[in-house]
């Protein structure tokens, strides 16, 4: 079955995405959202959840593909699915659990009941229907591709999209650094921080990469870090003074993909992640812990339980920052839920007995900091911006920072953008992409045989 | 320097299970009358923007902690807020800097302490108390709630008592929360 989408276009797309500049209404008109979760959000490759979040058959999590509610599943075949929260009898959820594990999914309305592949098991009192509930169009709808790439799934409803690995393409080189990171590129989530703003979901993505940001909107906790260090070289601290000369970059890959990279500020040996993390509850009696046992061996697990100096944003809603799997769900033009997915390490064959449970101990702590500490204030921000753009007759965002500077931004001949730290050529480059995506017509589809 | 180690985790651990048991509950009502008395102190003091007096009710070693689920534990999950003394002190200087955007301007809060109910913990020297919290707050022109229930474990101090650990439980705790930046 196919949804089409009216091929007259909403706006004029090229007078609202300029080379600087982008006009108020992508982040408050309705109408434009309703068209983003047809034309994003259901047409690329959106990110669903990670594959330690349902780890055996039967396992399942309540998730939204845009507005869509989806149950992101291991069936008992074992294969990854994401079903329609929607009832094919009457339009109910079937499933209300936010996760659990389940072989079969009954509508607590009048009953109809459906196995995890999708297929319809059975209604109740079917002498009262003359029709065949064999037939495909009563089975539940389920987002029609669905893939993983080392764990973290997509889904999308276009038939016409990539592969997944060709849509992140050269994106994909720091996803795995991130993985791989862990012993056996092993990692486990481990609850969230949920956040919620009142503003445009764009908002968050226009921050993804900001070095620019960075001093003035964490200035508190950027102060609250530096309180107790006689080297003031702690945690975001190389943002100070010149940000744009220091080696760190931001990297863009095309179809709005990009990467902060910080690596580059930090010396490349083990212990120099950990050296420079804050004081987080733990610190000295994990470390004085492990070190007893490693003595300077201690090092390469204690910079498991650092943040990853990284900010890799993958078009339209995954970010991954530090140790975090977030994730951007938009709600209404003006709502945005943001969920912080903390990661753990896991035990295995080349780790110690009983270090990933310490490194463990201190990485959980390590990333409750800059959610409560630093992502409050960048909301509260992006609410301000929401506020301001209600402002009607000054309709421009401006992202030209770094534009038309020789010599500063440069392209590889893979189409590869690299420029300093603080430059918006990311936000010109996901706005393009994503006009782009609001001029195509994709011909979405579900599907129901399983 | 942090204290939080395992056998903290360990502690923790047991002094928050099971502890609501209908047979430890005390029922003494100057007991519960001096709990209710810091409770609704702490609250005063919370309203009041007066964190540096209101972090002075804590023992040194102490625990500030905000699960991110019902009953989550620590060990297997990231938490909303899980600060011992030297992070609790950080939360309030940050606050304090001015910089911190989400309280700029500062929340005016309101809090309701009710349901005190208090249970033995083992030793006469220290109990824990449950109370149920209501949290008006107006910020950005906008009046909104946390509410929830406290775990406070308490140690006696003198004539009255320091808070070892306080246990924030929101209802919506393993919901999006908007701005809580406030302290609960
Ligand atoms: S709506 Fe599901 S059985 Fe009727
Ligand atoms: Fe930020």
């Amino acid at each position: 079955m196919n949804i089409s989408i009216s091929s007259r276009p909403l706006h004029d797309w090229d007078a609202l995405v300029q080379a600087d500049r982008a006009h108020r209404i992508l982040y408050t008109d309705p109408a434009v959202f309703q068209e983003e979760m047809t034309k994003i959000f259901g047409a690329v490759w959106v990110y669903l959840g990670h594959e330690s979040q349902i780890p055996k058959n039967d396992d399942f999590i309540a998730t939204k593909l845009g507005l869509r509610p989806v149950i992101l599943l291991r069936d008992s075949a074992g294969r990854l699915r994401a079903l329609y929260n929607r009832c094919t009898h009457r339009g109910s959820t079937v499933c209300r659990a936010a996760s659990g594990s389940a072989k079969a999914f009954q509508c607590p309305y009048h009953g109809w009941t459906f196995h995890n592949s999708g297929r319809l098991a059975g209604v109740p009192w079917p002498d009262g229907y003359a029709c065949d509930f064999k037939d495909d169009k009563f089975n539940l709808a389920q987002v029609s591709r669905v893939e993983s790439y080392r764990g973290f799934i997509f889904g999308t409803l276009n038939p016409e999209m990539p592969t997944l690995k060709e849509y992140l393409g050269e994106a994909a080189r720091p996803l795995d650094d991130w993985i791989d990171r862990n012993p056996g590129g092993r990692i486990t989530v481990c609850g969230a921080n949920r956040l919620k703003y009142r503003g445009n979901w764009k908002l968050a993505y226009d921050n993804s990469c900001d070095g620019y940001h960075v001093v003035f909107s964490h200035r508190s906790l950027l102060e609250m870090e530096n309180r107790l260090e006689k080297d003031p070289n702690k945690g975001m601290s190389y943002y100070k003074s010149k940000p744009d000369e220091a080696p760190m970059y931001c990297r863009c890959y095309g179809r709005g993909h990009h990467l902060k990279d910080k690596r580059p500020n930090v010396e490349k040996r083990a212990g120099a992640l950990w050296e420079i993390e804050g004081a987080h509850p733990g610190k000295e009696r994990y470390e004085a812990k492990l070190r007893e046992r490693f003595g300077k061996e201690a090092d390469r697990w204690l910079d498991l339980a650092s943040s990853e100096p990284i900010n890799l944003t993958i078009f339209p809603n995954l970010l991954i920052l530090g140790n975090h799997i977030q994730v951007l769900e938009p709600v209404s033009v003006d709502e945005t839920d943001t969920v912080w997915y903390g990661t753990a390490i896991v035990d295995g064959p080349d780790i110690p007995p009983g270090v990933a449970e310490d490194i463990n101990a201190l990485r959980l702590r390590t990333q409750e900091g800059f959610p409560t500490f630093g992502e409050v204030d960048d909301l509260t921000n992006f609410e301000e911006i929401q506020k301001g753009l209600a402002a009607q007759e000054d309709e421009w965002i401006y992202m030209h920072r770094g534009m038309d500077i020789p010599g500063r931004i440069t392209t590889d001949e893979r189409g590869i953008v690299t420029g300093p730290a603080t430059d918006e050529v990311f936000m010109r480059l996901y706005i393009h992409h994503w006009k782009e995506l609001m001029k195509s017509n994709p011909v979405l589809s579900v599907k129901r045989t399983p | 320097m942090s204290y939080v180690d395992d056998a903290f985790y360990r502690d923790l651990a047991a002094e928050f299970t099971d502890w609501q048991s209908g047979d430890r509950r005390l029922l003494d009502p100057a007991l519960l009358e001096s709990c209710r008395g810091i409770l609704h102190l702490e609250a005063r003091l919370l309203d009041e923007g007066r964190f540096e007096d209101w972090l002075a009710l804590f023992a040194d070693e102490c625990l500030f902690w905000v699960p991110g689920s019902p009953g989550g534990d620590p060990k297997r999950e990231i938490a909303v807020s899980f600060d011992d003394r030297r992070q609790l002190e950080g939360r309030i200087y940050r606050l304090r800097t001015g910089h911190a955007w989400s309280q700029v301007p500062q929340s005016r809060t309101s809090r309701i302490i009710g349901s005190v109910e208090a249970f033995r913990a083992g030793n006469e020297a220290v109990c824990m108390v449950r109370s149920s919290f209501l949290i008006t707050e107006l910020r950005g022109g906008e009046t909104r709630t946390f509410a929830g229930w406290n775990a406070h474990r308490l140690a006696r101090a003198g004539n009255g008592w320091k808070i070892l650990v306080k246990q924030i439980n929101l209802i919506d705790c393993d919901q999006n929360l908007r701005n809580p930046s406030l302290l609960l």
